[in-house]
């Protein structure tokens, strides 16, 4: 059996889904739209299993946006492997009116319907009775009074589900419009439609229904305007009637709710909170304290991941036979492992941030003090969290653009996101930093080197805001654009809901993302590691030869041999093969190398030129590498490489480029497809390229 | 008189919307013609405004509010 949750948002819809099921769910997507697919299963008190499935809360059926038709789309297709058998409608019992008209229109659709009046002990606090009994006399089905967040009532709920009828045995709410009659019949007759209502509401958004064929919208849109269909005008009235029938039965069934005295406890918090001058400073600790947890606390349980991968190597190289297959799965595989898990941290401390932000109805007061800011320049209020996040990693911060509801904002969000200064860069900035800016003070206090720094993260963000508002110019949305929002009452977070979001979060990542960085970084480490079998036979005999053995330490051989064989592997050939492309940047093929190599992770840039210059990468000192860098000469011209000039131009390629295949893998993910990241990736190499080119020819 | 040119603490009474494509959006919110809406707070740059309406508070742009005709 199949049973959907429907109802509108900021009900308890999805505490319900997790009293129902528990850890028993599983995460997917709806086709086409990025709104998580939770479906779950739960026993019934009769043995019978339930498939529980959590559909998008919802304000109507009428659509106004690809995610909010989702709900529509899946009660409504006969051929939907998701379509339910039962709707547990969920209500928000002190705000009975607004959610009985969603209750109303999904009632009309003709599918079996269990009424469950969520938060019951709230509305008993502030004195609002409802007679139970009388109102599932009058809708035709069982209500249920529950409170999901105490487990109040659960089990009847159950009971409900396992006794409700198997055809819908509710009447129906308002009659079609007057002259609507025929051609609803028609739609009915012809697109086999189980409901007149649900022929209705075909009239009025086929465009947005999913399982239509274009010939079946075509053939809509000509009936509709054969019969003069004034889908807007009708939407009005429909609403209409029905809050008055609605108005009916409340006015029989509810007492009139109390009027409340003085201001409540979410009045006096807003006061504080969405205040001109404290809600600002109040929402800047916030953000402080997210920025914090993920950029230093997440700091120890990465380096115990990282260490922990690095034990595994090295065990495995010692145990397993030297080769090629041993190779591949500890510097290939295992190396791509590490690089997944060690985003977990930042991924679990992020969500859990966000899940209390959203729990408690903090979030929507972020979009009410940030959204005329943010509006400016096409971002959306929510935005605010996803960008300050990317200060730390951009990879977690993309998957939290999800929270924002508006398509356009959601995507221009992802797009920029990257483009702030995350903490993979900071070691790229900070070695070229020590190399070519002296240790100096302005004006007696003023760090050159940490302003040189702060200018390289102001570059990032201005960037991000500029490219947003170009990009608010010319993406088209067809959904308009308005900003209604509720702003839900406070509550305290429920502890085992924010723990429930990190273990889907991070499970979503490590399944759904973490395939395609481990197929990328095993392609870079194979183009990394081999060459043609030539040229990688002559450098193995070179080091072979005891003239190279006995005049070199071990060590030296070892740094020698790796240095270049990483230049006659297929990336240093790639390198080579692109110098031409990036000398206008100043940037040599050694550059190059490090380049794609760090399309991996942008970190990787050090370790590679360290390989490159033959030197150890001691971690945390490179000494050892600025001073090989710095001595470094271009063979042809004598001249030194990093120059002011190359050093500045590759900082702006940093942090301008993409140069990293864990955010390429995440916004596949997020956007459902290639386009968007593809898109990115060339945008912002393109900027880079430019970028860089101006600072280095200007420079020079 | 539109709901955006309500003062803080002001209240009216929804008559009419000026737009129907987000009448039926302000509808579907609880803003019903006849239902009283108050003014309960201005974000900090003027806009959105946030209103109690249908027993809730709804927060909505200056430019969305002033669709909202109110009775005078």
């Amino acid at each position: 059996m199949k049973v959907a949750l429907v109802g509108n948002p900021n009900t308890g819809k999805s505490t319900l889904f997790n009293a129902f099921t528990g850890l028993n769910q599983k995460i997917g997507n709806f086709p086409g739209v990025t709104v998580d697919k939770k479906t779950g299963f739960c026993k019934l008190p009769d043995g019978r299993g339930a498939e529980i499935i959590d559909l998008p809360g919802c304000y109507s059926l009428y659509p106004k946006s690809k995610d909010e038709a989702i709900v529509f789309n899946i009660l409504s297709d006969k051929n939907n492997p998701s379509r339910p058998d039962i709707i547990v409608f969920i209500a928000d019992s002190s705000n009975l009116k607004r959610n009985l008209l969603l209750f109303s229109q999904v009632a009309d659709l003709g599918i079996p319907i269990v009424l469950a009046l969520n938060m019951i002990d709230l509305a008993r606090k502030n004195k609002l009775y409802i007679d139970v009994d009388k109102l599932s006399d009058k809708l035709g089905v069982q209500v249920i009074p529950i409170s999901a967040r105490e487990n109040e009532n659960i089990e009847a709920l159950k009971n409900a589900i396992a006794n409700a009828p198997a055809v819908a045995l509710q009447n129906a709410w308002v009659d079609l419009p007057a002259n609507s009659h025929t051609l609803v019949d028609k739609i009915v007759d012809e697109f086999q439609v189980e409901s007149k209502y649900a022929g209705l509401q075909l009239a009025h958004h086929y465009e947005t229904v999913s399982y239509l064929s274009p010939n079946e919208i075509g053939r809509l849109k000509s009936l509709t305007e054969e019969y003069d269909f004034q889908s807007q005008l009708l939407q009005t009235e429909e609403t209409l009637a029905r809050y008055s029938s609605i108005d009916e039965l409340l006015a029989e069934c509810v007492s009139k709710q109390p009027e409340v005295k003085g201001p409540s406890i979410t009045d006096r918090i807003d006061a504080v909170v969405t205040h001109r001058f404290w809600g600002y400073i109040i929402f800047f600790f916030i953000l402080l304290l997210i920025f914090q947890a993920i950029f230093s606390w997440a700091e120890y349980p990465m380096v115990m991941i990282e260490n922990f991968f690095g034990w595994l190597d090295n065990i495995g190289h010692q145990f397993l036979p030297a080769g090629p297959l041993t190779d591949l799965l500890m510097d290939g595989v295992l190396a791509g492992l590490g690089g997944i898990l060690v985003f977990i941290p930042q991924i679990a401390i992020l969500f859990g941030f966000i899940a209390i932000l959203e729990d408690t109805g903090y979030m929507s007061r972020i979009t009410f003090l940030m959204d005329k800011i943010m509006r400016k320049v096409g971002l959306n209020g929510k935005s605010v969290v996803p960008m300050v996040g990317g200060l730390a990693c951009a990879v977690p911060s993309i998957m939290a653009a999800r929270s924002i509801e508006n398509w356009k904002d959601r995507i221009i969000t992802i797009m920029v996101t990257p483009l702030i200064s995350c903490a993979a860069r900071l070691p790229v900035y900070t070695i070229l930093i020590a190399l070519v800016v002296p240790d100096d003070k302005i004006l007696g206090i003023f760090d050159l080197r940490g302003l040189t720094l702060m200018g390289l993260y102001l570059l990032g963000t201005f960037g991000a805001v500029f490219v947003a508002w170009i990009m608010k110019m010319i993406i088209k949305n067809k959904e308009r654009s308005y900003f209604i929002m509720e702003l839900p009452i406070y509550r305290t977070p429920r502890w085992n809901n924010v723990g429930l979001t990190i273990y889907e979060k991070v499970k979503t990542f490590v399944f759904e993302v973490g395939k395609i960085i481990i197929a990328i970084s095993i392609v870079l480490w194979v183009m990394a590691s081999y060459g043609p079998p030539q040229r990688m036979e002559k450098i193995n005999a070179k080091y072979a030869d005891p003239v190279m053995v006995n005049t070199h330490s071990e060590q030296e051989l070892e740094q020698m041999m790796s240095s270049e064989k990483l230049e006659n592997s297929y990336v240093g050939i790639l390198g080579k093969a692109i110098e031409p492309v990036i000398r206008p940047l100043g940037f040599d093929w050694k550059i190059g190398i490090a380049l794609i190599t760090s399309l991996a992770a942008r970190e990787v840039f050090v370790g590679t030129i360290a390989t490159i210059y033959s030197v150890e990468d001691n971690g945390d000192d490179t000494a050892n590498i600025r001073a090989k860098m710095a001595s470094a000469r271009n063979p042809t011209t004598g001249e030194l490489v990093y120059t002011t000039a190359t050093a500045f131009s590759l900082m702006v390629f940093y942090a301008f480029a993409m140069q990293c295949m864990s955010t390429i893998a995440v916004v596949k993910r997020e956007t459902q497809g290639w386009k968007w990241p593809m898109i990115q990736l060339g945008y912002m190499t393109a900027m880079a390229y430019l970028a860089s080119l101006i600072v280095y020819q200007l420079l020079k | 008189m539109k709901l955006s040119e309500l003062k803080l603490g002001e209240s009216g009474v929804i008559k009419e919307f000026s737009d129907l494509e987000l009448s039926i959006k302000l509808l579907e919110m609880g803003c019903i013609p006849g239902e009283t809406v108050i003014l309960e707070r201005i974000a900090p740059f003027g806009d959105p405004i946030a209103i109690k309406v249908s027993g809730y508070q709804l927060s909505l742009r200056k430019e969305d509010a002033s669709t909202v005709i109110l009775s005078s």
